[in-house]
């Protein structure tokens, strides 16, 4: 049997299909890391990032944790992780735990990086409107920044959850449940087949991802700044470039 | 952690300096080689965009649809082809680096002011000089960025590598570090990783600097 012949049976053997070691359970819980950490993730890094942006106090904090996060790798964070958890619990500290807190670290700073650049793009006239109109702070974030940030903010929660769905099944190192646990125990094994199977199905999944949110990031222009690409400030299509020139 | 063992041991450290500068420079050949086989093969891309710029769409989609392969699944999607060898390895890093690369490149040269251009060409000179006495030199500042975050993503890239066998420093945070409950070694790894990741991109930066003095140094 050819190497893809080998591969489609290893989709299709009965022991795939059930168990704990089956393709639906260690998808579940691949899907369920990931969504846990992106949850946590988001729920630190977007006020971080959004009191930063809005503010424009501790601005240094994103160049801090951008960098930290691009120098620190994700087998960094699980291996400095890893002995505290089991250190602090003896059962649960393997596994989920410390794969969901070194998703976490590698999740935040494109979060908080794009939130902060989003909202500090958003341009000065319409926050002076919306100044203008008597919105409190709180207003002006909800109504006029985020709507007008959103695009770039979901391309940072874009790249944060590939990474997240990408690194998942490094998270197996440590007994966590993804389908990293067929890569590891087929390079273990050297089972070829096994590794190749299971390296298609993550590869997969990151690209469904990553196409995924992108359309979600493309629906998310506000219709009030839709096909504003131009920009604010530069003349409609149609208009003349620049005011003809007298005479 | 293994009972009854220091969190950090020192002893650790100076018993194993050889290991640890083998790990060292096995992670700084395997980066040098994704680097700079990456750079140039985006620098004949990034020419073949400038000669025929339609290209560029094409281009930037197939690098960007390898970029978005997860790094565990492209080291071991090529095992049954290439093996567990260090050309493996290379050929997940060298895909990675592409659309940053390419990326940086064309947008320097695109960044050139055109009236420079015409200068040059009024000046006599031919695409080829053109090329490199006057786009290249103006677009470095903005070719050596993307080398930079090129050359800093692959060092961590690198460590993942240690799922076959080519991991340099990734050994000592993976292999020793977590799989035999030893914490020192990951530490020791990481803080490694992050180490030769800032003096790179700092080396790079200064060397960018010394290359254009023309352009204004902005603090910052």
């Amino acid at each position: 049997m050819d190497f893809l012949g080998e591969v489609l049976a290893w989709y299709a053997a009965p022991e795939r299909w059930s168990g704990r070691d089956s393709l639906p359970a260690l998808l579940g819980g691949h899907l369920a890391l990931t969504i846990a950490s992106l949850a946590v993730a988001l729920a630190i890094a977007l006020p971080v990032g959004l009191y930063i942006g809005h503010t424009g106090r501790a601005a240094q904090l994103v160049v801090a944790v951008s960098n930290i996060g691009r120098a620190v790798p994700s087998l960094g964070w699980l291996g400095i992780v890893y002995p505290i958890t089991t250190g602090l619990f003896a059962r649960s500290g393997h596994g989920f735990l410390p794969g969901l807190i070194a998703l976490v670290a590698l999740a935040i700073p494109p979060v908080v990086t794009n939130t902060y650049a989003g909202l500090r793009e958003v341009d000065a006239d319409l926050q002076e409107a919306g100044r203008g109109m008597g919105m409190t702070e709180m207003q002006l974030l909800r109504r006029v920044e985020v709507p007008a940030a959103l695009p770039v903010i979901l391309a940072g929660v874009r790249s944060a959850a590939v990474a997240v769905v990408a690194t998942a099944p490094l998270m197996s190192i440590v007994g966590a449940d993804t389908l990293g646990d067929y890569i590891l125990a087929g390079l273990a094994l050297g089972d070829q087949v096994e590794v190749f199977a299971a390296a298609v199905l993550v590869a997969a999944l990151a690209l469904l991802t990553e196409l995924g949110l992108g359309a979600l990031q493309r629906r998310s222009v506000s219709p009030g700044i839709a096909g504003a690409e131009r920009g604010f400030g530069e003349p409609a299509e149609g208009a003349p470039a620049q005011p003809a020139w007298p005479g | 952690m293994r009972e009854g063992q220091p969190f950090f041991r020192v002893d650790w450290i100076v018993d194993n300096l050889d290991v640890l500068a083998r790990r060292l420079g096995e992670h700084v050949l395997v980066t040098v080689i994704a680097v700079v086989v990456g750079f140039v093969l985006s620098f004949a891309l990034a020419l073949l965009v400038r000669r025929f710029p339609r290209l560029y769409g094409p281009i930037l989609g197939i690098s960007g649809v390898l970029y978005a392969i997860p790094s565990i699944a492209l080291f071991v999607l090529l095992i049954p082809i290439t093996g567990l060898s260090l050309l493996t390895a290379e050929i997940a890093l060298v895909s990675y680096t592409l659309v940053i690369l390419v990326r940086n490149i064309v947008t320097g040269l695109r960044s050139i002011p055109p009236e420079v251009i015409e200068a040059a060409a009024g000046m006599g000179y031919t695409g080829g000089q053109r090329l490199w006495r006057v786009e290249l030199p103006l677009a470095l500042p903005i070719i050596v960025a993307g080398l930079r975050i090129a050359t800093v993503t692959t060092i961590g890239l690198v460590t993942i590598a240690t799922l076959i066998g080519r991991g340099g420093l990734g050994y000592l945070i993976v292999n020793i570090g977590i799989n035999q409950r030893f914490p020192t070694a990951t530490l020791v790894g990481v803080g490694l990783v992050v180490a030769l990741s800032a003096v790179v991109d700092w080396g790079l930066l200064v060397g960018q600097r010394r290359l254009t003095p023309w352009y204004e140094t902005r603090v910052g």
